[in-house]
């Protein structure tokens, strides 16, 4: 085969289309100038995000919102360091992107020289893998590796440093000959411990607990059958929601600090928990110690580190999910679990006059119902973006995902500012889905420059600011524990709808909940809009399980049926 | 404690991911020892960490995430062989010289470096044979002393899976050409 000889910035982006790629997101810098430059003759459609955090969520978002990875482009220094939040986002939650930063010339490494970071050495324990590049020749051998690694097994960030010399140096292009070596990318599954299938067939209250390997296994349609054939509930971590329909009679809701009374006590009362593609964290286990304690534990990962990290378990599979639930499927035995399942929905009862959906209205607009008039008149086939905050967990509980890919948030990072850009990726992504940015406007005031990035790529997505004049969780956390003493968590903002206006963007002010389903409809029917929801400033999210308690220990919103009873 | 031998692609930077990944995770490095292998362009390190058994199984399979990692052995339970070496500088004239070379022969040591103040003894054992053989030098005056850490290697002929070569040279190599080593995750 004849090579043709390219700069390693024509064979970084030679690779890049070789890969599937067709936007990138990013910022220009003299160390990338190279490549920018090169950019151009090929068929790349280049975002320009207003941060490098900016790009680093969108391609954070676009991988999560497709199944594809995503790729962000930033300089050397300063505009490296500034991926560092998305790229630790990526890596909580197992995102595939890959970043690539321009870095001063390879003569100059380690003279401090103008704009240069060590930012592999930086990124070293938040990436899945990374790189970097001296040479032309080293190019093409980096990014097809980085693409195998960030979308193989558990999937993650990938950084590839390339020098401004390797960019402008010249070398036979060799596609074939760059090819990575898979040896062990697919390593073989494993199980340990007692016979998984033995546990379901005997169990009497088994509860699946999925995360969010369901859908990075694709494994849906496995899930659902194994959970019919056996007639098992499915509880959902935050990111697993969408992977099983929220309205399939057999999906109880989100478990965890904000997830649903029922589905905690249900986790505490199990005799067994067969959890696929999570990873039981802090935040959904609660003390560990007393956590699910009549319940042997199954645990499915592709991720052998997950297994018996943070809970022992009595069975440990590693491998691909699928393929582990395909072979458990037709020796799953079919059990009739109705008085389980009878006995779950009496778990729900008391919660439901608990709801704040229920509550009488007084003329308050709640977070709670504009985020689920919102999934109503979207008939919940929005894809939708969120924060990090209160609004996240109202997001999670009120708004139903029936479809995989349809909720997108930093869980594990938690990170504030990731819904605008990762809604931006989403939207570019897939371009035909309705998608909606929920976000706090704390969070929103980190990183509403992109709104500039929306509008100059004419971009369609609909932003709900819920707008309660504080940092509404930790304002909740001082609530609880500390006494009121809101230390600075008041936050003030400018007049939202001006500022979208400022921007283009058609906005609107809502204060009262008769408004909303106008104002919803509107902005359904405009090119992009922004929603400023002024809602009740001191709202709770509930329920909560406080950090490192008992998950069944719950502070539960309090029931005015019980307290109308006393009066 | 629990020991391994990882077998890593010898290219700039693999020491430090690896002890970022004990860093990271809090594993308690106890010694941790890199050498050339057989095998051109492949290093073996042997990681002694502080932890149970459990805590092993976690460090085999946080080990395997890192890409340049190509093989994990866990041989705390396999019967080994295991070495440190160590280099100890003795004050000793006159009469103390003579008793220092004799408990250095029932050491089985050596002497390598002798000056009029000094000497420089060498020996090779387990951890516990140089730490005595420290102990009956200490009231001489031990003015320096070096060990490398353990090195350990299974006894007999076990059979393991052979492990490839890396795929570019190794000489040629930085981290910009890591190999895909056993990385499922
Ligand atoms: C970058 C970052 N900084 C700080 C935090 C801590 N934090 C978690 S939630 C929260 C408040 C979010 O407030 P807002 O965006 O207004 O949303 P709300 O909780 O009111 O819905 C803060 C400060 C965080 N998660 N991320």
């Amino acid at each position: 085969m004849s090579k043709t000889t390219l700069t390693g910035a024509q064979i970084l982006w030679d690779c890049l289309v070789r890969e599937g790629v067709n936007v990138v997101f990013g910022y220009p810098g003299g160390a990338i100038l190279p490549a920018y430059d090169a950019m151009l003759d090929y068929p790349i459609r280049h975002i320009l995000v207003r941060h490098e955090q900016g790009a680093t969520h969108m391609a954070d978002g676009y991988a999560r919102a497709t199944g594809k990875v995503g790729v962000a482009i930033a300089t050397s220094g300063p505009g490296a360091t500034n991926m560092v939040t998305g790229i630790a986002t990526a890596m909580m939650d197992s995102s595939p992107i890959v970043c690539i930063t321009g870095q001063v010339g390879s003569a100059l490494i380690g003279s401090d020289a103008f704009q240069e970071t060590d930012i592999t050495g930086i990124t070293l324990p938040i990436t899945k893998h990374n790189f970097l590049v001296t040479r032309a020749d080293e190019v093409a051998p980096a990014i097809r590796e980085a693409f195998a690694v960030a979308a193989s097994g558990r999937p993650g960030p990938v950084l590839v440093d390339i020098t401004k010399d390797a960019q402008l140096g010249l070398c036979a292009f060799d596609w074939e000959g760059a090819a990575p070596d898979m040896i062990g990318l697919a390593r073989p599954g494993h199980s340990s411990g007692v016979d998984a299938v033995g546990l379901i067939n005997a169990a009497e209250r088994p509860l699946i607990l999925a995360g969010h390997g369901i859908m990075l296994g694709e494994a849906e349609a496995a899930l659902r059958a194994l959970a019919e054939k056996a007639q098992i509930p499915i509880a959902m971590t935050l990111l697993g929601i969408g992977g099983f329909p929220a309205s399939h009679p057999l999906n109880l809701g989100m478990m965890g600090m904000h997830g649903e009374a029922w589905v905690n006590t249900a986790i505490q009362e199990s005799d067994l928990l067969i959890a696929l593609g999570m990873r039981f964290d802090d935040r959904v286990t609660g003390n560990l110690k007393t956590y699910a304690p009549n319940a042997r534990k199954i645990h499915v990962d592709i991720d052998p580190a997950e297994l018996n990290k943070n809970v022992r378990v009595d069975a440990a599979v590693s491998g691909d999910l699928r393929a582990v639930l395909n072979q458990w499927l037709p020796v799953v035995t079919e059990v009739d679990r109705t008085r389980w399942l009878a006995h779950i929905s009496d778990l729900k009862g008391d919660s439901a006059v608990r709801d704040i959906q229920n509550l009488p209205d007084d003329g308050h607009l709640y977070a709670a119902h504009v985020i689920n008039d919102i999934w109503r008149m979207t008939n919940g086939n929005a894809v939708v973006v969120t924060d990090v905050g209160q609004h996240q967990m109202w997001e999670a509980q009120y708004y139903h995902h029936n479809t995989p890919r349809s909720l997108i948030t930093s869980g594990g990072l938690g990170t504030m500012g990731f819904a605008l850009p990762a809604a931006i990726g989403a939207k570019v992504g897939r371009p035909d889905a309705e998608v909606w940015v929920v976000v706090g406007d704390g969070g929103f005031q980190m990183t509403m420059p992109e709104l500039a990035t929306l509008v100059q790529e004419e971009l369609d997505v609909k932003i709900a600011i819920i707008n309660n004049g504080y940092l509404g969780m930790v304002r909740q956390w001082q609530e609880f524990f500390y006494q009121r003493r809101y230390a600075a968590t008041p936050i003030t903002g400018p007049d939202f709808k001006k500022l979208g206006e400022a921007f283009g963007i058609w906005s609107a002010t809502v204060t009262t909940r008769k408004e909303v389903a106008d104002v919803v409809t509107r902005a359904r029917s405009e090119r992009g809009a922004l929603i400023d929801f002024r809602v009740e400033q001191e709202d709770t999210v509930y329920p909560m399980v406080p950090a490192g308690a008992d998950l069944h220990k719950m502070i539960r919103r309090p029931s005015p049926i019980a307290e109308t009873a006393t009066d | 404690m629990q020991t391994f031998a990882v077998y890593v692609d010898n290219k700039p930077g693999v020491l430090n991911r690896v002890a970022s990944l004990f860093r990271r995770r809090a594993f308690n490095i106890e010694s941790l020892t890199v050498g050339h292998t057989e095998i051109a362009g492949l290093s073996r390190m042997t990681i002694v960490v502080n932890t149970d058994e459990r805590g092993g199984r976690l460090v085999e399979a946080n080990l395997y995430k890192l890409i340049p990692v190509r093989r994990v052995d866990n041989i705390t339970r396999v019967p080994t062989i295991g070495r440190d070496l160590a280099m100890i500088k003795i004050a000793a004239t006159g009469d103390a010289r003579t008793q220092v070379m004799q408990l250095v022969d029932v050491y089985r040591s050596r002497i390598v470096d002798v000056s009029p103040e000094s000497l420089v003894i060498e020996t090779t054992g387990t951890e516990d044979k140089i730490d005595s053989l420290l102990e009956v030098l200490r009231p001489y005056g031990v003015i320096e002393m070096v060990r490398t850490g353990r090195v350990e290697m299974a006894r007999g002929s076990i059979a393991q899976p052979p492990i490839s070569a890396p795929r570019r040279s190794a000489a040629a190599a930085d981290d910009g050409r890591d190999d895909v080593g056993n990385c499922s995750v």
